[in-house]
């Protein structure tokens, strides 16, 4: 049975689909429309799940939505009826968007499917799923647990703003919702406002820039923005937010209470943003784990699963791991809504069709997450001398080895292999690697390659079976979604240089053997690479720890800011020609920089809108 | 048009939500009018409204 899940009209759009509900291949618009969190109808997104399939859409059982537009509409009446006349602005701009075009989604919906080449009937195959179902189905079904406690956060979807559910085998129950306003997702976008970033794609960047500073205001959102109950649940004071019925997501309260107005975007950062981020990110983890230890009390399961945008806080995942009641925890890879596709289609399988179920017990059935498109040999090889690249082609041994290599000598390697990713982290498909011994490669790469900000951190791939060596860290991490320390014996002593340096400038000092990874916290994201689920890459990383002792890369999404990830050799070739990129390998193909054709470089810095 | 109201209706059934169908014709009522004032349906991203 083949089932098509759709997520579209709010924010990543994607499409994705099952197989007797299994992933098959997922992948999010914005890759093939070069447009970064395109919320339109995933027309291209959908096209490629046909065509890697080798079918079309007339050869889909059903097509689920993942979500209730009429659900989120009556969240909106009733919030401004709630808050009249307050509301009137943020009503004003709202229903004209509504009555002109989203009350219609089903209707839209129909039209764009019917559109497609041998469509065939649509409207009877079309199924509607809720937001944190799609979520909750997108952390159970694909897991390796045959039981789990399932806790999805984000924003906001039609009411709910947070869902536990307990599934077995086959059955999700929802047991318990935390509803709109009260979001901790929302809390957390709005100190990414008001610390002058933007909501939606900044929350990365907040939590990157946590460890810089202090938790000075942790007491202070505490004690007026947000009660924490002894179960984890919240309460938000709507007086200090205006996200519920304003144009802003904090309100001349909160600018008062932290005693200035919000940052301007691109304005300096100072340690009074540093320390903003360390405190929302320290509420944002008690809330987790009070809650997550309340759920593993109340059921008695011993397997979590983690998904919504909140379940993307890695830091916050890895206390889970390390001091949480569960025994196992598993998170979506796509955890924000482009899984809402993927959960939306498995929620349509399991749940609505009731289909039977079965758990490897040890693999979960994500694929490693490597469900986009792959272009073979001979097509790679096409397209590059169709962009004017000039390349030698290598088998594979001399490819790893000669890629080992130039990562040792320093270079940034732009690495596109196999199958795209679907989630928003880079796993060794669409990747910029580097040498994490290299204490210059973190600047060189946030400032030369990837146009950002100098105190993003970058994260470490690194041999499934050496992880444990290098970080406190058991078991697997396969989807970059879990922050670990650093292990002592591989960090280096700062001595006194450290202690009068604050913010940004602890970047200068290299705190460990791999400084391009560790943050100034000493943690690293962690990306353990399995020869099960990319081959390749583990060939790579094995041949650079041949050649160097050190089992790791750096690995980076392949992108400047702003820029979604690439997705094919084209868009591979023309970021590696836009950026002080010194090695392209695409497939069996090695590309040099100063062996190309310097007229192909663009200005590729400013072509995209900053994030 | 006559497939959205079918859809209004059952979606109402199922939530039981009758008491909103006044407060819905009225809010729609004023929300058209502002359609017809305003004349596009752009509106800048704020991340509740959608």
């Amino acid at each position: 049975m083949l089932i098509l899940g759709i997520s579209a009209f709010y924010h990543d759009s994607a499409a994705a689909l099952i197989e007797d509900g299994i992933p098959i291949a997922a992948a999010q618009e914005e890759r093939f429309t070069r447009k970064k969190h395109d919320a339109g109808f995933p027309t291209l997104a959908v096209e490629y799940c046909l065509k890697e399939r080798g079918i079309t859409l007339k050869d889909i059982d059903h097509i689920v939505f993942f979500e209730k537009p009429f659900l989120k509409f009556e969240r909106l009446l009733e919030t401004y009826l709630a808050s009249v006349p307050k509301g009137f602005n943020s009503f004003r701009m709202a229903m004209p968007v509504w009555i002109k075009d989203k009350l219609f989604q089903k209707d839209k919906l129909i039209k764009l499917l019917e559109e497609f080449e041998d469509a065939g009937e649509v409207e009877n195959k079309l199924l509607f799923a809720e937001h944190h179902q799609s979520h909750a189905a997108s952390a159970f079904f694909p897991s390796p647990f045959e039981e789990a406690v399932i806790l999805t956060m984000d924003g906001v979807g039609e009411w709910a703003t947070a869902s536990v559910a307990i599934g077995k085998g086959n059955e999700l129950k929802t047991v318990r919702e935390i509803k709109f306003p009260h979001s901790l997702g929302l809390l957390y976008s709005a100190i990414t406002y008001y610390t002058g970033f933007r909501v939606n794609s900044g929350e990365y960047k907040v939590m990157g820039l946590a460890p810089y500073g202090e938790p000075k205001y942790a007491d202070m959102i505490k004690e007026h923005l947000i009660d924490i109950k002894e179960d984890g649940s919240f309460w938000l004071d709507q007086s200090y937010f205006n996200y519920a019925t304003g144009l802003t997501m904090t309100s001349k309260k909160f600018d008062d209470l932290f005693g200035a107005p919000p940052r301007t975007a691109e304005d300096k950062i100072t340690q009074r943003e540093m320390d903003l981020a360390a405190s929302v990110q320290a509420v944002t983890e008690e809330v987790m784990l009070k809650m997550t230890d309340n759920l593993a009390k109340t059921y008695g399961i011993k397997n979590l699963c983690l998904a919504g945008g909140v379940a993307l806080n890695c830091v916050a995942n890895g206390r889970i791991v390390r001091e949480g009641s569960f025994d196992n925890v598993w998170v979506q890879p796509a955890a924000g809504d482009a899984g809402g596709a993927l959960g939306a289609a498995l929620a349509g399988y399991y749940t609505e069709l009731g289909q039977l179920r079965t758990v490897s017990g040890t693999m979960d059935s994500m694929k490693g997450s490597y469900l986009g498109p792959e272009y073979k040999q001979p097509d790679i090889e096409s397209r590059l001398k169709e962009a004017g690249a000039v390349f030698e082609t290598l088998d594979d041994d001399a490819l790893m080895q000669e890629t080992a290599k130039c990562l040792e000598q320093g270079h940034a390697v732009g690495w596109f292999q196999g199958r795209m990713e679907f989630g928003p982290r880079a796993l060794g498909g669409r990747s910029i690697l580097g040498d994490p011994r290299n204490p210059k490669m973190q600047k060189t790469l946030n400032l030369k390659i990837k146009y950002r900000e100098s105190f993003r951190p970058f994260a470490p791939s690194i041999l499934s079976d050496q992880v444990s060596n290098y970080f406190d860290h058991k078991g697997t991490s396969p989807y970059m979604l879990i922050v670990a320390p650093v292990a002592e014996q591989h960090r280096l002593d700062t001595g006194d240089q450290d202690k009068d340096l604050f913010g940004i400038d602890k970047l200068n000092i290299p705190r460990s053997e791999i400084p391009a990874i560790t943050h100034v916290d000493y943690s690293a994201r962690i990306q353990t690479v399995h020869e099960e689920t990319n081959p390749r890459y583990h060939a790579l990383i094995s041949a650079f720890n041949e050649q160097t002792g050190c089992p790791i890369v750096v690995n980076t999404s392949f992108n400047v800011r702003g820029e979604p990830i690439v997705c094919t050799p084209e868009d591979a070739f023309r970021c590696f020609m836009g950026t002080e990129m010194d090695t392209l390998v695409v497939g069996n193909c090695l590309m040099r920089k100063p062996a190309q054709d310097q007229s192909l470089s663009e200005d590729y810095k400013d072509k995209f809108d900053l994030d | 048009m006559k497939s959205f109201i079918k859809e209004i209706i059952a979606y109402m059934n199922a939530r039981k939500k009758w008491w909103l169908m006044p407060i819905l014709v009225v809010l729609i009522a004023f929300g058209a009018l502002l359609v017809l004032a305003q004349g596009s349906a752009i509106a800048p991203f704020i991340y509740t409204i959608f």
